[in-house]
C-alpha cells in the first residue's frame, strides 16, 4: 500500500521534472530567438555609382520607392538576360504599381560594362529598369556592401577570355533601403509579382 | 535533379559507350521547341536554347555545333551554387541516352553563340547544325524572339 503510494510519488515527479524540462528548452529556444532578432542589424541597400545616363545615383536617389537589385554583366549570355526578362515581366505585371518599384541593374564587370554600354542594352528589356556601373573600385565596395560574391574567371572559351561568376539573387529593398527578401534565380516572374504585390500594396 | 539524373545516366553509359568503338544512332536525335532571343548588334554573345531527344536505343554524344550566324557556337553550362552564385563554363561533349532528352534552357546548358556574324533579329530565324560522334548531323531552324522572350512560348 505503502508502496504503491510511493510509486505514484515517485512517477508524478518525474511527471514534473520532464514537464518543467521541456518547459525549459523552449523558453531558452525563445530567448534566444528573441535576441537573435534583436540584434541582427538590418541591412541596407548602400552603393554610389553611375547609371547608363551618365548620372551618379546612390541609395537615397530611390528613397521612398522599392528596390529591386539584380548584379550581373552585360556580355552574359544566359542568365542576365534570363533575370532580366523575368524583371522586366514583373515590372510589366505591376502596371500602375511600377513607379513604387525602381529596378537596378548593376554591373560587376566594370572593365566592359561602360555606362553607354549598359544604355543600349538594359532599358532593351524594361524601359524602366536602370543599369548602374562604375569604376572598379566602386564596384569592388559596392560588392562589399551587398551580401554578394562575384569573382573574374580566366575562360579561354569566353569572349575577351574571361566571364564572370556572380551571385544571381533578385534582392527587394524596402522604401527606407532595408532588406526586404531576395529570391533565388529561376524564381518564376508570376510568383515574384505576387509576393512583391503583396508587400507594396500593404 | 534533372541534371543529376542526366550526369548518372552519362557516368552508366560511359563503359557502354567505351565498348562501342563508334556510336550511332544521331539519325534518331529529335530536336524540339527551339527558341533564342534577339540580340543588340553583334558585339555580345547570344544563346539558344532546345530541347534534344535520342528516340533510338542507342546512347549519342553530341560533340558539336555549327550555325553561319557565330564564329564560335559552343554548348555551355551555367550552374548555381547553394550560395547562389552562377558561373559559366564550357560543357565539353555531352552523351544522351537512349530515350532522354536533354534540355538545353536558361540557368542550365545553352548554345552559346559567340561573335555573331550578323544581329539577331526579332522575328528571324538561323539554322543551326547539331553534330554527333557518330559522324551524324542534325539541322534545326531556331525562331529568334524578342529581347525579353522568357521560352519557346513567348
Amino acid at each position: 500500500m505503502t508502496l504503491t503510494f510511493l510509486r505514484k510519488v515517485l512517477w508524478a515527479s518525474v511527471g514534473v521534472a520532464a514537464l518543467a524540462l521541456v518547459w525549459l528548452l523552449l523558453w531558452a529556444d525563445y530567448r534566444a530567438d528573441r535576441a537573435r532578432t534583436e540584434t541582427e542589424p538590418v541591412f541596407r541597400a548602400n552603393f554610389e555609382l553611375t547609371d547608363h545616363s551618365g548620372m551618379v545615383r546612390t541609395q537615397e536617389d530611390f528613397a521612398g520607392q522599392w528596390m529591386l537589385i539584380f548584379f550581373g554583366f552585360a556580355n552574359c549570355p544566359d542568365i542576365c538576360p534570363t533575370t532580366l526578362s523575368e524583371v522586366a515581366a514583373v515590372m510589366d505585371g505591376l502596371g500602375e504599381n511600377a513607379e513604387q518599384v525602381q529596378p537596378l541593374f548593376i554591373s560587376i564587370d566594370p572593365e566592359r560594362d561602360t555606362p553607354e554600354n549598359l544604355a543600349d542594352y538594359v532599358p532593351v528589356f524594361n524601359a524602366g529598369i536602370l543599369g548602374l556601373t562604375g569604376t572598379p573600385d566602386q564596384i569592388e565596395r559596392t560588392a562589399e556592401n551587398f551580401p554578394i560574391f562575384y569573382e573574374k574567371i580566366e575562360e579561354a572559351s569566353a569572349p575577351d577570355g574571361y566571364t564572370m561568376s556572380h551571385t544571381s539573387h533578385l534582392f527587394l529593398f524596402g522604401p527606407d533601403a532595408d532588406l526586404v527578401t531576395t529570391w533565388s534565380y529561376g524564381t518564376p516572374a508570376e510568383e515574384i509579382l505576387a509576393d512583391l504585390r503583396k508587400r507594396i500594396t500593404r | 535533379m534533372k541534371y543529376t539524373i542526366h550526369a548518372t545516366c552519362s557516368v552508366l553509359m560511359l563503359p557502354f559507350m567505351l565498348a562501342t568503338s563508334a556510336m550511332a544512332g544521331s539519325a534518331d536525335v529529335v530536336v524540339e521547341n527551339a527558341w533564342a532571343r534577339a540580340s543588340i548588334g553583334t558585339s555580345r554573345p547570344g544563346a539558344a536554347y532546345m530541347e534534344v531527344h535520342n528516340a533510338g536505343d542507342e546512347p549519342v554524344m553530341l560533340t558539336g555545333l555549327l550555325t553561319d550566324l557565330a564564329m564560335r557556337p559552343e554548348v555551355h553550362r551555367t550552374a548555381t551554387d547553394e550560395q547562389g552564385v552562377s558561373s559559366m563554363s564550357p560543357a565539353g561533349d555531352i552523351v544522351i541516352a537512349p530515350g532522354e532528352t536533354i534540355a538545353l534552357e536558361p540557368g542550365g546548358l545553352h548554345a552559346m553563340l559567340m561573335q555573331l556574324q550578323r544581329p539577331m533579329e526579332e522575328g528571324e530565324s538561323f539554322s543551326m547544325t547539331l553534330t554527333f560522334s557518330d559522324g551524324g548531323e542534325t539541322t534545326v531552324e531556331v525562331p529568334i524572339l524578342g529581347i525579353a522572350a522568357r521560352g519557346p512560348e513567348d
